[in-house]
């Protein structure tokens, strides 16, 4: 493997991981409130599909976009979107006290629908032909500081990506910060591991976990939003790419024991992990397929190290995947 | 700090049912579904301006518009019913079996293989057997890895299937380009299109008539083992809890594997059906969801088999329409995955209201009803 | 002393379904005092408190503070008027520390500062005479200190009127004579007491006046010193009740149960047990006492063949009518379904009995099933005769449920109990083990467990008995294994020891352990 090789697949690994490391940091959030939230690909996939539906309808309605109007629509109807169905998720959940995996599957079916639907259908809903795109908004998501700074391998691998590849890595610092260092995040965490006790601490449980899986829905579906603008280049592809890979981000936030700043290193070797084919000489297509596995057999490998080593502080939030219900006798 | 603020009584509060009436509780879920039906027409109303009646006249029509269309209605509701039927006891044992999808391509890979190899040189009958027995072997060894490592060693199988089942795309993957037929098609094509050997044949002179015996007999037997069998009493204790399990001296393990056996392997054969006896040939879309729609299923019903024929008929019937109406309209397949959403959102919902009551302010708790 | 009100209830009224927690309670809580809330179990004292508390919201009735009527439709509303609760269950984060359970929920301005909360706890502490390590975690943590950090929590907060929740029940003699030592410093500082208890005893050492609840009805209050436990009873339970237990001598004890060198591990690699040893007699109640947590699940559970035994422990078994026929059936190593199948009829009446020993979501049929459900060739249950034997259940034992197949789960908890006596009695056992066999059930229905004991007692059979309650281990049992940090401490004979004797064999351990 030549050193060029080794870039491009480091590159492909963060591009990779930048999308799954979305998804994982918003559902860590969310788990900490005690929301086992299995809706994290439809989650991402309303955050893509509202993102680019925003900047479809604002591109195809103005000649000469705006790339600072492109960014700021693009991104506040992918959060927004995907904030809404956690909503949706909390509502059934938390108010209506239905159970937490069922619901999650629902809205994986439904985000799914709701995005494909739209994503093959738009242009024709809009009167146009041909496949979806936004190039200039995708532009404003791809344009990176290695092509001006210049800076050889360095930039390369630091500086040649869009904005939301460091937004991500921010997230999860920023993140692991609100959880252990703030008074709200330690609120969080009971909430999460002792909903009675929380309650009784005088902290509206409810209401925490709603906020926590709103925002955390809205953060994963930024990696959707990551996915379409920057990863795909501002299109769209039914080909369920998004679903395999918001199950993936279901898995980092185990990989990552909950911690976000784990999320940061987990999420880019799975990356590796799953572009490693390409780079490995002699690989008919049949076999590319088998390596595709590589990154679900690591998971599986993870999941079982972990259920073999107790460690009290790698454990679930206490209350995880419960409903809390304070009349209850 | 201390000043006493005057507040209101809670707006709404809310109590646990002592008891509903059988006739109450399908009212209330009657009443879900005509509302997940009417934000279904607002919805396809929506995008294409079809005028309301029009809407359900044309769902109608998607599902039993024609006589080979109510047949295709059958076929599929066959489909998800049968899975749903595999899934149940996992899930009436509590154990989260995401892993229908990977179970199913197995079954599926399995079938479709020995299809292909052995359609010229074994008679049909005896080569339904042996896929039969294939998908069983096939789908049961995918359900039993994760069962093994949960009862061993507690591994989180929720996640532990859902991997399983990127595993089983990817060895379908590897399958497609195997078999590609034509070549560059990325397809393995319609399999023994000729001979239709390895096919369902015809029953009563209908296509899926075998499916709808198949399946009809695992509906009757599932319902059968879970509520009069010993295992059947077993998955129940178990699934209550599992400490009240060994207390009575159940090996949980054993129960959990054994059963786990028995849920991937009726997924497994879900997939000879649906190679088998419908698609004709393998793809990783074979499953298509369909796995983690019958879960919803499963749960909705309770893990009752009759409920599920329902559950299921329900949600094919408006698939089924959705993707009429949303051809004519050049819009694609996926609106029926919005469908489904919608329609288990709403039934999910309803539970709430079947368990719990909702006190408005000011009212007295009188002895609920 | 001026006796100013500090909070009232008036006409409260509380309902769960069709049950009536609380019906039209009228109370007074004065300043400065400590004031005993005495009832039987189920009558209604912790939801009283828990609407003060702002857990449940009265149905009907209005609560007034300092004069002043107040909605309290959460804890937060409780803070805001100076009332916290200190709950029988503790309501702790395991994971977190002293500090960061004790400034959970604050709304302090600024951000997390754990220093400064250490130092506020330390004062508080100093105060009163506590001592809390705020950087302990609290699984790390004695039930007492535990105790003491919902105390501090409590008073961080400035509260003025404290609910304690059964705040002895887990205590040892000694660890109830600190807390009520810190009790009286904080009525010296003026905060108003509220203590939930049904200990006599306790109620005369420690509180100024009593209140009495009687199946959610408000019975009235007397000084503490213008009383009598005996008057206290009449009130609590409406008529005067036999308190003696019926216990006749043992019937020809014979050995049944040879346990030796029992040492026991928990998942996390704890010592449960250790180098247990003791024989249990057919024909006699032997009693288990200790403070909560000392070993007596793993104990009963070891027998069960529940629990993973360390090498060298043994358990012979000797049936009945063979006591020296042969050395005994090791049951060390065999599973519960093992046990069965050698011929120990095994009744095992566990305390968690949803949670172990019953299946909530099924009836009582379907309940009866689980012991006999294997009965009979073939892949299918017979439901006849455990239909059958539900039905005798509630006859003897006055069950009140709908039907046999109405879900166990949705019974009250004395019924529950009644189903999983009754059911573990039918089985004629050999070895008969209950544990906290009376918690949450009323007088009528303890006496008539106790009852059915002693029958089985003098049918021959080997009654395990493990209690919480001084009083009726002393009156119920022949014999009183204590168990002391998973060791047996002593074990003493039931009709000579005194309540003294056996609370210092609960804590003998501990207080070795402390001078090393």
């Amino acid at each position: 493997m030549t050193g060029a090789q080794i870039i491009q697949l480091l590159q492909s690994a963060i591009c990779f991981g930048t999308v799954i490391m979305f998804g994982a940091i918003g559902e860590i959030l969310t788990e900490k409130s005690g929301n086992l939230n299995l809706g994290v690909p439809g989650i991402m996939y309303l955050g893509g599909i509202a993102g680019l539906a925003a900047s479809f309808f604002y591109e195809f309605n103005n000649p000469d976009p705006n790339g600072l109007i492109c960014l700021l629509i693009s991104f506040g109807a992918a959060f927004l979107v995907a904030a809404l169905g956690g909503l949706l998720y909390s509502f059934l959940t938390i108010t209506l006290r239905a159970n937490q995996n069922v619901t999650g599957l629902t809205l994986t079916i439904f985000g799914g629908g709701v995005a494909n639907f739209f994503g093959g259908s738009l242009n024709t809903l809009a009167g146009g032909v041909g496949q979806i795109s936004v190039a200039a908004t995708s532009a404003v998501y791809r344009a990176n500081i290695h092509n001006i700074t210049n800076l050889g391998v360095f930039g390369q691998l630091f500086l040649s990506y869009g904005f939301m590849a460091y937004l991500a890595i921010a997230a999860a610092i920023l993140m692991a910060w609100f959880l252990n260092r703030t008074r709200t995040g330690l609120n969080l965490r009971a909430v999460g591991e002792n909903p009675a006790t929380a309650d009784a601490a005088g902290i509206n449980v409810t209401r925490y976990k709603y906020l926590a899986t709103c925002v955390g829905a809205g953060i994963s579906g930024l990696g959707g939003l990551y996915y379409t603008m920057d990863y795909i280049k501002g299109t769209w592809a039914n080909d369920g790419t998004i679903e395999s890979l918001g199950w993936l981000a279901v898995a980092l936030v185990i990989f990552a024991t909950w911690r976000s700043t784990n999320a940061i290193w987990g999420s880019y070797l799975f990356g590796l992990l799953f572009w490693v084919y390409q780079y490995i000489p002699g690989l008919g297509r049949k076999d590319m397929e088998l390596f595709k596995m590589l990154p679900y057999l690591v998971t599986i490998l993870v999941l079982i190290a972990i259920s073999l080593r107790k460690k009290r502080e790698n454990q679930p939030p206490a209350s995880l995947g419960l409903a809390y219900f304070r009349e209850e006798r | 700090m201390s000043q006493a603020r005057q507040k209101k009584e809670p707006l709404l509060r809310i109590a646990k049912r002592d008891g509903i009436s059988r006739p109450a509780a399908y009212g209330i879920r009657l009443i879900a579904v005509a509302l997940a039906l009417l934000v279904s027409g607002a919805f396809i109303y929506a995008v294409t301006k079809l005028n309301p009646i029009e809407v359900y006249r044309g769902i109608f029509d998607g599902a039993f518009g024609t006589k080979r269309r109510c047949w295709v209605t059958v076929r599929d509701t066959m489909m998800l019913l049968c899975i749903g039927i595999g899934l149940a006891p996992a899930f009436k044992m509590k154990f989260w079996n995401i892993g229908a999808e990977g179970q199913i391509l197995i079954g599926g890979v399995l079938t479709a293989g020995i299809m292909r190899a052995f359609g010229s040189s074994i008679p049909t009958p005896a080569l339904l057997l042996i896929m039969a027995a294939a998908s069983l072997v096939g789908g049961c060894i995918w359900g039993v890895i994760p069962a093994a490592f949960k009862a061993k060693w507690n591994t989180n199988e929720t996640l532990f299937t859902l991997m399983m089942n990127y595993v089983a795309i990817q060895i379908t993957s590897y399958c497609v380009a195997l078999w590609e037929n034509p070549i560059g098609s990325n397809t393995v094509g319609i399999i023994n299109q000729q001979t239709k050997a390895g096919w369902f044949p015809e029953v009563f002179g209908q296509a899926y008539g075998l499916n709808v015996i198949l399946v009809m007999a695992l509906t009757i037997g599932m319902y059968i083992y879970l509520k009069y069998s010993k295992h059947g009493y077993e998955i129940t204790v178990v699934g209550d809890s599992v400490n009240t399990a060994r207390y009575a001296g159940i090996n949980v393990k054993k129960v959990t594997i054994r059963t786990m056996a028995l849920s991937g392997a009726i997924c497994g054969l879900a997939g000879f059906i649906a190679v088998a006896g419908s698609s004709h040939t393998i793809s990783t879309s074979t499953a298509g969801g369909r796995g983690f729609t019958a879960i919803i299923v499963a749960w909705l019903a309770q893990f009752n088999s009759f409920v599920m024929v329902l559950i299921s008929l329900l949600l094919v019937f408006l698939q089924k329409g959705a993707i009429q109406i949303a051809s004519q309209f050049n819009l694609n397949d996926y609106a029926s995955n919005i469908i489904t959403g919608i329609i288990l959102f709403f039934i999910l919902g309803s539970e709430f209201f079947i368990n719990y009551r909702v006190i408005p302010r000011g009212k007295k708790e009188g002895n609920g009803k | 002393m001026e006796t100013e009100v500090a909070v009232q209830l008036k006409h409260i009224t509380k309902r769960f379904a069709k049950v009536i927690a609380n019906d039209d309670v009228s109370l007074d809580i004065y300043k400065g005092e400590i004031l005993s809330l005495l009832g039987e179990n189920g009558s209604g004292k912790t939801t009283l408190m828990n609407m003060l508390a702002g857990i449940y919201f009265p149905d009907e009735g209005e609560i007034l503070v300092n004069g002043k009527p107040v909605t309290i439709s959460s804890p937060k509303d409780a803070f805001s008027h100076g009332i916290g609760m200190i709950h029988q269950h503790f309501k702790l984060v395991d994971v977190f520390t002293a500090a960061e359970n004790i400034v959970l929920g604050l709304e302090d301005e600024g951000r997390l500062d754990l220093k400064a909360a250490a130092a506020k706890i330390n004062e508080i502490c100093k105060k009163y005479g506590f001592h809390v390590d705020p950087n302990k975690k609290i699984y790390d943590m004695s039930v007492s200190e535990k105790q003491t950090v919902e105390i501090v929590k409590v008073l961080y907060r400035g509260a003025r009127i404290l609910i304690l929740d059964e705040p002895t029940a887990v205590l040892t003699p000694q660890e109830t004579d600190r807390l009520f030592a810190v009790m009286r410093n904080m009525k010296a500082d003026g905060k108003s007491m509220i203590i939930i208890t049904h200990k006599l005893h306790e109620v005369m050492d420690v509180s100024d006046r009593v209140a009495v609840l009687r199946k959610g009805r408000y019975v009235g209050s007397v000084s503490t010193s213008e009383t009598s436990p005996q008057a206290l009873t009449d009130m609590m339970v409406g008529h005067a009740v036999t308190l003696n237990i019926n216990r006749p001598e043992p019937k020809d004890p014979t050995p049944r149960l040879e346990v030796s060198n029992l040492t026991v591990y928990d998942a996390m690699g704890v010592k449960r047990l250790d180098q247990v040893s003791f024989t249990a007699m057919g024909g006699e109640i032997l009693g288990i006492a200790g403070i909560a947590g000392s070993g007596q699940k793993e104990l009963l559970e070891s027998i069960a063949g529940l629990q993973p035994i360390s090498p060298g422990a043994s358990i012979r078994y000797r049936p009945i009518g063979h006591p020296d026929a042969h050395e005994g059936l090791e049951l060390v190593g065999k599973t519960p379904l093992q046990i069965k199948q050698a011929g120990v009829s095994l009744a095992f009446v566990p305390e968690d009995r949803l949670g172990m020993g019953l299946v909530g979501s099924q009836g009582m049929t379907g309940n009866m099933l689980l012991r006999s459900y294997r009965k009979g060739r073939g892949l299918f249950t017979d439901r006849k005769s455990p239909k059958k034997l539900a039905e005798e259940v509630i006859a003897e034992l006055d069950v009140v449920t709908p039907g046999v197949n109405f879900p166990v789960r949705r019974l009250s908890g004395g019924n529950v109990q009644k189903v999983l006596v009754g059911r573990e009695i039918a089985q004629s056992p050999s070895v008969l083990m209950t544990a906290y066999a009376v918690r949450g059930l009323d007088i009528n229905t303890s006496y008539t467990i106790y009852n059915l004991l002693t029958e089985q007692k003098m049918k021959g059979v080997a009654v395990v008995y493990v209690g919480e309650d001084l009083d009726v281990l002393l009156e119920l049992c022949d014999r009183i294994l204590v168990l002391c940090g998973g060791q047996v401490s002593g074990i003493v004979d039931a009709r000579t020891t005194t309540k003294e004797e056996v609370g210092l064999l609960m804590t003998r351990f501990k207080k070795e352990a402390a001078q090393i």
